[in-house]
């Protein structure tokens, strides 16, 4: 218990003296985790609506493994990428293994079934909804997934950010493909893990309150830039 | 809308990218001990590289360096070392320094290791009493020192009872677990000495020549790989030899104990 309240004392101190590493870990862990949920969502949420829209002969298929990939182990991600991004693997020549970019890549494959099958279920709902009007206006196939992207878009907001809670607070895959290289690749997760290794529990709690409370803050943030959940608004 | 999302994912892209650096795989215990945090603002000084560390066990280590995912690598364990060059992954081996590993255990130490003429007797005391013992199991250079003493001892780990914990884990996850267990461990001194959750552990025995820990530099050969930073990698192997690095390594104390000896030969 007592190693909780010298946690909770570490994040206050690490906050209040505008600890410079703090800081940098702090915004590379916002800047891969944000430019992978961009990414990830820009392709994800029209799929989870084309699925919703579209009729075909392997759709269930196609949502179960879907679904499946929702539980896709972070360390087997990062291992496979690993040896894809190796210099000795088909990706060498880039040159991306233990750079931000590769923490990115593997963030996407992690977080876009998810954010994929959150906006398929919305999308799914919507769709009854709206399918007679639609199919009234005789709009086309890109139109409709338009149109419920667009009205449904608190419902994919939810899914975002179910994403960015994911790629956030992982640490298997960014850790085998980034390498917690200080200064270039650590972020809060990695650096967790390395102060509970060296026994700095205190440290390492801190870390843990401060990620905790960025991750609450971009949630906050982005609720009231969107005006969800406010009198008078759906 | 999806303008603003483009030009803010560039815009992460852009300050993303970085010039070119040197990579340098080391182990756990050297990064543990604090001597990198040392060694490395004056690296990147008296060089002017970007100099980075990977931090990874031995074993790793050398499988970076055989993927030419890293330009060198800074490791203790010498037949894998040699293996290493003799496969053609490096183009030579060179010693830089050593440290000591140490026998940590319980304050009771109910095994009586203290009072041993050598680590080979101390083991053979703990694997008679059966006394709870935590083992890194992860191929590191810790790991291999370990199973040689075992070997001396004459005693096989692969035969021992569930006292034997192989946790598969750095020195750091292992040191916890031993705390936790209020277990046996063999650990490196530097890793030890800056362990902040020791619990009921101390320090049992040391000294044994068998338990000195020699650190060698390993440039990966361009040969193998024509994408490393050969010329760089030279460069800091032979600051690793400067007497400016032999100053800072032999100065180099935890609670006034030293840690490291340089023993680097140009």
């Amino acid at each position: 218990m007592n190693d909780i309240s010298h946690g909770l004392f570490a994040a206050l101190r690490l906050i209040v003296t505008f600890d410079a590493e703090l800081w940098e870990i702090s915004l590379r862990s916002l800047q891969v985790s944000l430019t992978a949920v961009i990414i990830a969502s820009a392709v994800a949420m029209p799929f989870g609506a084309f699925l919703a829209v579209q009729r075909f002969k392997y759709r269930r298929l196609v949502i179960s493994i879907m679904n499946a990939l929702m539980g896709l182990p972070p360390v087997v991600v990062g291992l496979i990428f690993y040896i894809l991004l190796s210099r000795s693997g088909p990706f060498g020549v880039f040159g991306l293994l233990f750079t931000p970019w590769a923490m990115i890549i593997v963030q996407i494959v992690i977080i876009t079934p998810i954010i994929a099958s959150i906006s398929h279920q919305a999308m799914r709902e919507l769709w009854a909804e709206y399918h007679d009007l639609l199919i009234s206006l005789n709009t086309s196939k890109w139109r409709r997934i338009k149109t419920l992207i667009w009205d449904g878009r608190r419902n994919l907001l939810t899914a975002g950010l179910a994403g960015f809670g994911r790629a956030i607070g992982e640490v298997g895959a960014i850790m085998i493909v980034g390498g917690n290289i200080e200064h270039a690749t650590r972020v809060l997760t990695t650096a967790i893990a390395l102060e509970t290794g060296k026994g700095d529990f205190a440290l390492a709690l801190g870390l843990g309150f401060v990620l905790i409370g960025l991750a609450l803050f971009v949630n906050i943030l982005i609720h009231w830039l969107s005006r969800t959940e406010r009198e008078g608004r759906w | 809308m999806i303008r603003t999302l483009i030009s803010a994912t560039f815009f992460c892209a852009a300050s993303m990218t970085q010039a070119d650096t040197l990579k340098l795989a080391v182990t756990t215990s050297f990064e543990n001990s604090g001597l990198a945090d040392v060694l490395l603002p004056e690296i990147e000084a008296d060089l002017g590289i970007d100099l980075q560390l990977l931090v990874v066990g031995t074993g790793q280590a050398l499988r970076l360096g055989e993927a030419g995912d890293v330009d060198a690598i800074l490791v203790h364990s010498r037949v894998s070392e040699e293996v290493f060059v003799a496969d053609g992954f490096g183009t030579h081996r060179r010693e830089i320094m050593y440290n000591d590993f140490v026998l940590i255990g319980p304050k009771s130490d109910k095994a009586q290791i203290g009072a041993t003429s050598g680590a080979a007797e101390s083991l053979q005391r703990i694997a008679d009493a059966q006394a709870t013992y935590v083992s890194r199991g992860d191929d590191s250079g810790t790991h291999k020192a370990e199973l040689k003493v075992w070997q001396i001892a004459e005693r096989e780990p692969a035969t021992f009872g569930s006292w034997y914990n192989a946790v598969g884990a750095g020195m750091g996850t292992a040191l916890n677990t031993a705390s936790a267990l209020n277990a046996y461990i063999l650990s490196d001194r530097a890793s030890w000495l800056n362990f902040k959750n020791k619990g009921d552990l101390a320090l049992l025995f040391s000294g044994d020549p068998v338990l000195f820990n020699q650190y060698a530099y390993l440039a990966v050969n361009p040969a193998k790989h024509p994408t490393v930073q050969y010329e760089m990698a030279m460069q800091l192997e032979e600051w690793f030899l400067s007497d400016k690095s032999a100053a800072s390594i032999n100065n180099y104390q935890i609670n006034g104990e030293t840690l490291f000896v340089f023993n680097g030969q140009k």
